[in-house]
């Protein structure tokens, strides 16, 4: 498949049919390859010269999201199996991701039998490490005190934290606590305080990788789909020149890119949720027919090139087969 | 639940029905002396009525019909529900007249407000 820039008006490489095209493959397995602020798009079936450039990838990670462990509703009765589904077919990757980061909503209802299945299942995955943030079903105890003592023990604040991995700084933040009336996601003063020291110490060529449950942008404000003071904490990273963030929380793909920074949720594991404004929905479980769940479920795959600030993000539904695994059946 | 201006114009149009129509056309508002159990359905992501005007004495019950959980707090903390997950509820008895505007501590543009009247009138 070509590239798509057509009408390139902000010179940023991504004009909106291309940007449009790229939000349509998402979910039924697109490919996006950031490089120096270009993004380029591949249809799964045509994953041959993106391979090319991940087989040149330092490392890559996993992002899962929205777990929901302990639901047990019609739009899926079973999330334990389709958590396992996730982990199998990550396990199943050619490349074994470095480390996963799971952003939030692990559990429904922040039981501990919920965080334990969630942990038991998790540990089947073959990697190093899981970083976690929580999403508002872990802290339903209004402290998040439960998913601390499990996931962020020597964690700042609420359970916010940072860490350098191949290279690249990565940020985990908690935007589920202390939500105000009326309001979206937030972050409050004291983590926004914090990220800013963070962010100090960093040079400005290291690539970021931010991630937090609600989107760090406004995705849908009438759904809540946003975060109050995300725009604070951005303003942080206009210095650097590769900033990926990364969020759950919608059960849907979607993605953004304003200067140098590039937006993205992922799929959940457990089930979806209606497209932002859809007529008469509202922001809750949606079920559809058994046979086309697990297609709207899924994983999100993110390749890195330490040095070439790029970042090739893939999302593939847990009902697809690896990107690579169909390359090799053409 | 399409825009926030409607969500706007709901939250000063449906108070007022309710005080002018009670339960139903042919019965009077709520009355300081009609100390009763009323009850507040939480339904695609929004609490129904959004706002209630009650008699001092009364009790509100909080019910969830939704698939996702949901949880009930004053701004003042004058009340907090536990977390509630379908078809659970929650109950508050008002003995304190006032307005008391509350949240979905879990899904935060989630608002409502219950006007408790006292036994003189508001």
């Amino acid at each position: 498949m070509s590239r798509r820039i057509i009408h390139d008006h902000n010179h940023d490489g991504i004009d909106r049919r291309g940007f449009l095209e790229c939000m349509a493959w998402a979910g039924t397995g697109a490919l996006c390859v950031l490089s120096g602020g270009v993004l380029k798009s591949y249809a799964l079936s045509d994953v041959g010269p993106a391979s090319k450039a991940l087989a040149n990838a330092d490392f890559s990670f996993v992002q899962i999201s929205d777990s929901h462990i302990g639901f047990n509703k019609s739009a899926n009765p079973d999330v334990s199996a389709t958590l396992q589904a996730a982990i199998d077919k990550i396990n199943a990757l050619p490349t074994p991701p470095s480390f996963i980061l799971h952003t939030g909503d692990i559990t429904q209802l922040s039981k501990p039998e919920e965080f334990d299945t969630a942990a038991q299942l998790l540990k089947g995955l073959k990697t190093d490490q899981i970083f976690y943030v929580p999403g508002e079903h872990d802290v339903l105890d209004g402290t998040g005190k439960l998913y601390r003592e499990r996931h962020a023990m020597s964690t700042a604040g609420d359970g916010w934290y940072s860490v350098d991995l191949n290279g690249a700084h990565f940020i985990g933040l908690v935007n589920v606590l202390n939500l105000k009336a009326g309001g979206l996601g937030y972050l409050g003063p004291e983590q926004l305080e914090w990220l800013e020291k963070d962010l100090r110490n960093v040079s400005s060529s290291t690539p970021i990788v931010v991630f937090a449950h609600i989107p760090l942008w406004s995705v849908y404000p009438e759904w809540g789909w946003g975060t109050d003071d995300s725009a604070q904490a951005l303003s942080y990273m206009k210095r650097f020149g590769s900033v990926t963030v990364l969020n759950g929380h919608i059960h849907q793909t979607m993605r953004k890119v304003e200067g140098n920074i590039t937006f993205h949720t992922a799929l959940s594991t457990a089930f979806p949720q209606p497209a932002p404004g859809t007529p008469g929905a509202s922001p809750g479980p949606v079920t559809v027919p058994a046979d086309q769940l697990r297609s709207l479920l899924g994983i999100t795959d993110v390749n890195f090139v330490v040095g070439q600030h790029a970042l090739a993000v893939t999302d593939s539904t847990l009902a697809e087969k690896n990107a690579v695994e169909m390359e090799n059946r053409q | 639940m399409k825009c926030a201006s409607k969500l706007l114009v709901l939250a000063f149009v449906v108070p007022l029905a309710f005080v002018a129509a009670g339960a139903g056309t042919d019965k009077p508002a709520p009355r300081p002396s009609d100390e009763a159990t009323y009850t507040v359905t939480i339904k695609d992501f929004g609490f129904g009525p959004r706002q209630l005007v009650i008699p001092v004495g009364s009790t509100v019950t909080w019910t969830n019909e939704d698939e996702e959980p949901h949880k009930v707090a004053e701004i003042h903390n004058a009340f907090t529900s536990q977390p509630l997950d379908t078809d659970d509820g929650f109950t508050y008895e008002f003995k304190t007249p006032g307005e008391y505007k509350y949240f979905c501590t879990i899904h935060p543009h989630m608002t409502g407000t219950i006007i408790v009247e006292s036994k003189s009138g508001p």
